[in-house]
């Protein structure tokens, strides 16, 4: 069974640091694919300025380690960690990590997208925008859910 | 007692957060029935698909049995990430 670290927390992270402790000591991994997902400064043609993320505190963290250990059934991992923030965030400020590492990147590759594509449509987080025209909470899209059935 | 908890969209709009129900609902579909009968808003918004179920923090179809001390909440499509 992969290693898994799920946090949910309004402070930033460092990939670096998250990439270094989930490699830790060993070197069994040949692999790490990592994905970040950051503020746009542009969505559906209103000036943003930032956002707010909600979530279910106790669910959260339980979806986002259901999602991992699904990850970690279907692909040979070593690690995964799973960072997401919460609270006011800037624009281009981190938003979500996902990183996964495997002896090797095919596995690590298809995982990662996995975890993110689940993510988006499974665990309870919700996005307000705050733009020049006031704020909007994000309307969840449905082609997130077709490429999170996909799998 | 139940306690149902609302979430982003729902939260604003029924301007409620948490609520304990001393009602005895036997599942999620007769919960809602309940719910819709505080106003024609509360009625509109659980009925929709702004309004996914989850019961002991696992999402949960109608069906679903309920007992008492359980934590449901109800929550628009989710947009994280």
């Amino acid at each position: 069974m992969a290693q898994i670290k799920i946090a949910v927390q309004e402070q930033d992270f460092s990939l670096q640091d998250e990439y270094q402790s989930m490699l830790g000591d060993s070197a069994q991994s040949g692999a790490v694919v990592s994905f970040i997902g950051l503020v746009r400064d542009f969505n559906d043609g209103r000036n943003v300025t930032g956002l707010k993320l909600e979530h279910y505190p106790g669910m959260t963290e339980k979806a986002l380690n259901d999602i991992a250990v699904q990850a970690s059934q279907r692909w040979p991992l070593n690690a995964i960690t799973i960072i997401h923030r919460v609270g006011q965030l800037q624009l281009a400020d981190q938003i979500v990590l996902v990183a996964v590492s495997s002896a090797h990147r095919g596995d690590a590759f298809q995982a990662c997208e996995f975890v993110m594509d689940y993510l988006k449509t499974k665990a309870p987080f919700w996005k307000k925008e705050t733009t020049e025209e006031g704020e909007f909470w994000v309307e969840a899209k449905s082609s997130d859910d077709t490429k999170a059935n996909s799998w | 007692m139940l306690t149902v908890l609302f979430f982003a969209q729902l939260r604003e709009r029924l301007q409620c957060d948490k609520l304990e129900l001393a009602e005895h609902p036997k599942n999620v579909s007769e919960l809602r029935d309940i719910l819709a009968q505080r106003s024609p808003l509360w009625k509109e918004l659980l009925a929709s698909e702004l309004a996914i179920a989850a019961v002991n923090q696992t999402i949960s179809s109608d069906d679903v049995v309920l007992n008492a001390g359980d934590e449901i909440a109800f929550f628009p499509p989710v947009t994280g990430g």
